[in-house]
Order: structure tokens, then sequence, then C-alpha cells
């Protein structure tokens, strides 16, 4: 009876989406105010409804009910309570029931923070993304039902897929979808924006913390799944350039040059037609990644139980949202969007600059990821794309992205003289040239010359970051309280620059002077690598709640001074009889110690992969310093004023506009 | 106004390319190679360049050949598999290592253990052309004259083992087929 309490109320949450969507844009369209009131409560109650759909198949998990196949698909009376619960989007079903989640968490919060936005637009918001949550109810009610029945009803579940019973799993997927959900803020608004021909720069202050919270969650979100992989998938690999990976890091390519793209629009009131296209873009490109994970047209380790049937729904969504906004933006921009002034070498150029960089790189990543659909499409024949192709273009993109980033800090907007600036950066480019130089030859010996480019970047990023904060309190008389005047978004710019510098770091010494031994060892074994000893103490039988393994207690000792013990366990997950690898980590700032345990051979052996992992931790700890730049911004004091003037003269010709 | 219309254009290009993307299913099992016989080859085996295995080393036992490269992060799931299947069955499993420098993928095989009798060492992917291959892993069952009986595109998991390959190759190894 409960799960169909929550199919009742998955239809309550469909009615209440499709009178979310019709209601506010009729009224905005004819100036009926009672019917663009409706948005918000509907909005809430739409929220309500999945919430407690949300809340029913959490209980079922936690209650074992495998009458629900969902259910019965996914867990067993044996998986620990904390998997059942992050089991409910472990799956297709169960996430698209998150992504709608998501969606009508992030239109709540629109109605909660929006008391200045004027009427027509907020109707008009708050519909767009009604909109977008009918036709994912509708694709979970019809092709997708989380609560389907399943007769005769089975003892026992099929269990979560091991390699998902992990806490980074817990986590990774909500937050990823708070990320990419989130782009559909910036979607409402600029559709908004363009069916209400007002574009102008208050539209982009309006978006901008929304589009920055977004961005801000995808970065974790990623960073948890990379992380995820590294541990998890037990062989040190933390990118991939799988097709799902792909698809969560394409919106956040695109993000990143909105989020910056918002910032001249907002500022300057210029790019306004290319900011929002790209905030189309960062909503299509979502829609896109839930097409190609589920519509299984490619294949993936990541891949979700697909069906035909599933592609061409999602298929018509996409069609639909995407092609319906690009055909507004054709129709309504060329008439709605007029820009303001700037020079050649000014901010605003750099900013254009870089958000074509990051478009560039968005593309190489979806050409690289369809490329066997367009080849065999083409009649070039079958085949896959792998990581040497996306190493060999991408990099190439983003490194202009690090010589942008310092040169923009410090180009004033408008215009700019171009002489002034190299003096000031003249000198900062020689020290991190020769800083990174004598860094590089004195810490490693061998592929100096990738290496050395990595850190001259990264210094590069970050000395140009700190000097132009410097700047700023160049001619105040008490530092301190110029240091609490700079605005909180100028802090964000600040750390996620520099975060980026981090994650620079790591990749590049991670992926230049990361080394691995295989070896096979038995109990007593003792092993010599990358200035460690290695002795394997014991291998011993251990279980699991649902698993069976076999654990080695490898001793790591650095010149005869204990390290640390590494567990590695290579366990059976016994109902679905799949092996998976447990790695033994050993993580500081400097390093990470891997030990990974791989197949028994002969006698008492096993072998063993041991990998010495240096700056590894920074591509992680960049991408936190990221987000955290990305909160900071998102919560600048100029978002939070209650009044502002600009908004003044649009709140008036409302106002006008309502009268009969 | 063209200009504005770019992005529109350029979407309808995507979405054809889906249309027909979602019609080839890639996991789907193109029919010009089922029922005809596996394209010949001779390659020097993955651990020995002076020693070759070809086509004719697979007859007379019904077959599986599995398509794999060390860089394809879907073999990776797939590989535990299959080496518990070749532990726990008598197949005559063999591999063709796709595109692949010999020392990473011998290095892959240590690792996560060598279920093949024989891996084929096709550097150039010549030999995986002619068998079509998609996307790597793919697996195809060869019955005791050389005929491809079967093929299966992406990684295989437990329920495909177990419900398909495994029956199908008992069914041709079977006298009376």
């Amino acid at each position: 009876m409960i799960p169909e309490l929550g199919h009742f109320t998955l239809i309550l949450a469909l009615a209440m989406a499709i009178i979310q969507t019709i209601f506010p844009l009729a009224g905005a369209a004819n100036g009926n105010q009672a019917w663009m009131a409706l948005a918000r409560p509907v909005a809430r109650l739409q929220f309500l409804f999945i919430s407690i759909a949300f809340g029913v198949l959490i209980y079922s998990f936690l209650s074992n009910d495998f009458s629900v196949a969902y259910v019965a698909q996914n867990s067993n009376s044996l998986l620990p309570a904390i998997y059942r619960l992050s089991a409910v989007w472990g799956a297709h079903e169960g996430s698209l029931l998150l992504w709608a989640l998501i969606l009508s968490l992030w239109t709540t919060a629109v109605t909660f923070y929006s008391k200045r936005l004027p009427v027509f637009f907020l109707a008009r918001v708050i519909a767009v993304m009604g909109s977008v949550s009918v036709g994912f109810l509708l694709f979970m009610l019809l092709t997708s039902n989380p609560f389907e029945r399943l007769l005769p009803i089975p003892a026992d579940g099929s269990d979560l897929n091991p390699l998902l019973q992990d806490p980074g799993l817990i986590i990774h997927p909500p937050m990823l979808y708070m990320g990419y959900v989130g782009f559909s803020v910036a979607f409402g608004f600029a559709i908004a924006a363009l069916l209400g021909g007002n574009l102008d720069s208050s539209w982009a202050r309006w978006s901008r913390p929304w589009t920055l919270l977004a961005w801000m969650f995808l970065t974790i979100g990623i960073a948890l799944g990379s992380w995820w992989a590294y541990y998890e998938l037990g062989w040190g690999g933390w990118w991939f350039w799988d097709p799902v990976e792909n698809a969560s890091f394409m919106p956040w390519l695109i993000g990143t040059a909105l989020i910056h793209s918002f910032a001249a629009t907002e500022k300057r009131d210029v790019f306004k037609n290319w900011t929002i296209l790209l905030a189309i873009c960062a909503f299509a490109l979502s829609l896109l990644g839930t097409f190609l994970v589920r519509s299984g047209v490619l294949t993936s380790v990541h891949a979700f139980a697909t069906d035909p049937e599933r592609g061409i729904f999602i298929l018509i969504l996409l069609g639909f949202f995407v092609g319906g906004s690009l055909l507004l933006y054709a129709l309504r921009a060329p008439s709605t969007i007029k820009g303001g002034q700037f020079k050649l070498f000014s901010r605003e150029t750099l900013l254009l600059f870089n958000s074509i960089l990051f478009l560039v790189a968005m593309l190489t990543v979806l050409l690289g990821t369809l490329y066997p659909l367009i080849a065999e499409a083409l009649g070039m024949g079958k085949l896959s794309v792998g990581a040497p192709y996306f190493n060999a273009v991408f990099i190439p993109v983003m490194a202009p992205v690090a010589l942008l980033i310092g040169i923009g800090a410090i180009v004033k907007w408008k215009q700019d003289d171009y002489k002034r600036v190299a003096r000031q950066l003249r000198f900062l480019l020689l020290a991190s040239v020769v800083i990174g130089v004598v860094l590089s030859v004195t810490f490693f010996d061998n592929h100096l010359v990738r290496t050395c480019a990595g850190i001259v970047a990264a210094l590069w990023v970050t000395f140009t970051s700190i000097a132009a904060l410097l700047a700023r309190l160049k001619h105040r008389q008490n530092k301190l309280i110029a240091l609490q005047t700079i605005p909180r978004g100028f802090y964000g710019m600040t750390i996620a620059h520099i975060g980026f510098a981090v994650t620079i770091i790591g990749i590049t010494i991670t992926s230049q002077h990361s080394v691995d031994l295989h070896e096979r060892m038995a109990p007593g074994d003792k092993v010599e690598f990358a200035d460690y000893q290695f002795s394997l103490e014991e291998l011993r039988p251990t279980t699991g709640p649902n698993f069976k393994a076999t654990e080695a207690v490898v001793k790591v000792e650095k010149n005869g001074v204990y390290v640390t013990d590494l567990h590695s366990q290579k366990r059976i997950y016994t109902v679905r009889n799949m092996p998976m690898t447990e790695a033994g980590i050993d993580s500081s700032l400097m390093r990470d110690i891997y030990i990974s345990l791989g197949e028994p051979l002969d006698g008492e052996a096993w072998s063993i992969r041991l990998y010495h992992k240096p700056f590894v931790r920074w591509i992680w700890l960049g991408a936190i310093f990221m987000a955290l730049g990305g909160l900071l911004a998102a919560t600048d004091r100029r978002y939070r004023l209650k009044v502002e003037k600009n908004n003044a003269a649009l709140v008036e010709e409302t106002a006008a506009s309502l009268k009969p | 106004m063209l200009r504005y219309l770019l992005p529109l254009g350029l979407f309808f290009c995507l979405v054809i390319i889906f249309i027909y993307g979602l019609q080839h299913d890639p996991r789907q099992i193109p029919s010009p190679f089922i029922d005809k016989p596996a394209p010949a080859f001779k390659l020097s085996t993955l651990h020995a360049a002076n020693i070759d295995v070809q086509l004719d080393d697979l007859k007379g036992k019904v077959s599986l050949l599995n398509v794999w490269a060390s860089w394809c992060v879907a073999c990776r799931t797939e590989h535990p598999l299959l080496v518990a299947m070749a532990k726990d069955n008598p197949v005559n499993l063999y591999g063709l290592n796709y595109k692949d420098t010999r020392e990473d993928a011998i290095d892959w095989l240590k690792q996560l253990g060598n279920p093949y009798i024989e891996s084929a060492f096709d550097q150039t992917g010549k030999t995986g052309i002619d068998y079509g291959v998609y996307g790597v892993p793919e697996t195809f069952v060869i019955d005791k004259e050389g005929i491809i009986r079967y093929k299966h595109i992406g990684p295989l998991n437990k329920q495909d083992i177990d419900n398909i390959i495994l029956p199908m190759i008992n069914q041709l190894a079977s006298p009376t087929s």
C-alpha cells in the first residue's frame, strides 16, 4: 500500500508541475496577476509531493520491501542500512526521482529568494522550471516508475552493485545532481528574459548567484566522483574520460565559462547574447548528459540499465527544451540585446577569450565522446576514443586559460594600457618561470619539460592572483579595513583561481611522477620501492555483511622507521558473485602510498600492486578551493541586498503593465 | 539573423546523430558477422613476438574470442568475470589484444589475472577491423568450424555469461548441433 502512495504523490506532483507551467506563463502573457501568483505555492506543493514520493522510496528500501521491483533489483536484506539509503539513487529509476526532487528543490529555493524579482519575470522563471519538471515526471511515470511492483515477491533482493557500496558514492550523486540540475535556474532566468524581452544587467545579477551555487555543487560532485574512482576502482587512476564522466564535465566547462561571462554582463552590460547562449548551453549539456548515460547510445562503465524506449523519450525532451530554447534565442536575441562598449585591450576581451576557450574545451570533449557515434553514422567504421585523444587536445586548450587568468585579474574593465599591464606582469612572469624551473630541477629528474610547464603555470596563476589582491590594498591607509571592504566576490575569485593552480600542480606532478610496481608477494616477503620498504605481514580471510574477503596487511617503513600499516582487500560480494578490490591507501599532502591486492598466485603468494603517487591530493584540494570560491562569490553582499536601485525601473514597468 | 540560428542548426545535427545512434544500439549484434566464417587472422602472441596464433588454433572446439585492451576502462569491470568463468568452466577462451602495447597489456594481465589460453597481439587493430570491432570489449562465440555464432558488444556481466554465453557454448559443443 505504501509504495502506491509514492506512485500517487508522483502523479499529484505531475499535476502541480502542469499547473505551474501553464498558469504563470499564461498569466504573464495576458497580465493576469492571480494566475502568476499561483507560481510560488504550486511550485512548493510540487516539492512537497515529490519529497513524499522520495520518502516512500527510502522507506521501501529501509524496510526491505522486495515487492517493489526497484528495491528487489538494487538492495538486499544483508546490505548495511546506509547503503540501503544510497541505493535509493543507485540505479536509473531512483536517480531520476532524485533528479526530479532536486529540480523541485531548486525551484522552491527560487520561490523563497525572489522577493526582489518583478512578478512577470518570476512567473516565467517558475513556469519554465515547471515545464522541465513536467518532462521528467512524465518520463518517470511512463517509462521508469520506481514504485512498480514485482510478482511473485522475491525472498531477497539482488543487492546493490558492489562498486556503489562506498561512502563516497552516498553523497556523490546528490552533489552532482545539485550541480547540473542547478543550471536549470540559470536556464529558467535566460528563457524568462528572452520571453519578456528584458535583458539587462539586472538579469545577470539575479542569475549569477544561482549559477555560482550550482557550479559549486558540480565542482564538488565531480571531485567526489574522481576521488571515488581513485580509491574504489583499485588501480590508482583518477580520471578516465569515460562518457559518463564527460557528461558531467561538459556542463562544468560551460558553467565555468558562464559564471565568467556573467561577470562581464553584470558589471559592464556586455556579451548578453553570449551569456544567454551559455546559460542555455549549460543546461542543455545537463540534459545531454542524462540522455547519453541513460539511452544506451554509448557504452560506459557507469551505464545504467538502458532501453531504447527511454532513449527516445529523453531525446524528445532534449529536442523540445534545447531546440525550443535555441529557436527562441534565434527569434528574440537579435531584437532584445544591445550591449555596452569596450576596447580591444580590456578585461571584457579577456573574459570573452576565456569563455571561448572553455567552449572549445567543451567541444573537444563532446567530439571525443560522440566520435564513435559520428564515425559510425558517417560510415567511417567503428572505433572508440580513449584517454590519449583527450589528453592530447584538452591540455593545449586549457594552457592558455592559465595564462589568461593571470592577465585577466590585473587588466581593468573597459580599456587598459598594455604597457602598464606589461610593466606590472613582467616581474611576476619572470618570478614564476625562475622559481618553477628551480623547483622542477631540484625535486624531479625526469619529465622535466612538462613538470616545469605545469609548475610555472600554477605559480603564475597564484602570483598574479595575489598581486591583484595587493593592488587593491595599495593606496589604502588602513590595510585591515581595506581587506574587509574588498567584496566577497573578489575573494571568491582569488581563492578559486588559486584552487585552479593547486589542481594544476596535482595533475601535473601525479601524472608525470607517479610510479608503480607489480610484485608477487607471499607473507613475510619484503620489497623496496620508491624509498619505502613494504613487507607483507599477513594474509587473512575476513568477512563483511554481504561479502567475503582476503585481506593483506602490509607494513610500510621508511629507512627502517615505521610509517603505517596498509590494509587491502579482495572482496567477493556473495549475492552478485562479483569481485572487488579495496585499496589500502596512506595519504598525505605530498604523496599517497597505495596498494591493491591483485590475484592469488601459486602457493601462498598473491600479486600486489604498489603505487607511489606524489601530490595526488592536490587535485581534489584544488577542487575544494574552487568550490569554496564559488560559495564566497555566490554569497557576496550585493546579491543579498533587499531592494536595488536598478530594479526600480523594472518594478515600475511591471506595475504599469499590470494596469488594465 | 543567420548567426543566431547557428546554435540551433548545430543542435539539429546532433539530434540527427542521436536518432541514428538510438537505432543502432552499440550492444546490438551487427548481423553481417553472425553465422559467417570468422575472418582469418595470423598474429603474434602477446607474450612472445616469435610465436603465432591464428584462427585455426581456435577451431575444433567452441571458442570465445574476447577483444580487450589495457587502456579500456570497461574491460576492467569485465575482466574478473572472465577470470572466474575460465576458472570454473572449461572454456576455450582466446583474447584479441587490441591497439595496445605489449608492456601495458602484459602488466595488466599480471595484475588482474590471465584467463586466456592465448592472446593475439593486434597492435595495428587490423584484425579488429576485420571483426568489425566497435568498442572494446567485445566477445565473439565461434563454433567448432570457425563460424561466428554470437557477438556481444560491451562488457559482459554475470547474467550475460550465465544465461547466454555458457548455455550457447554447451549447446554448440553438444554433438547433435
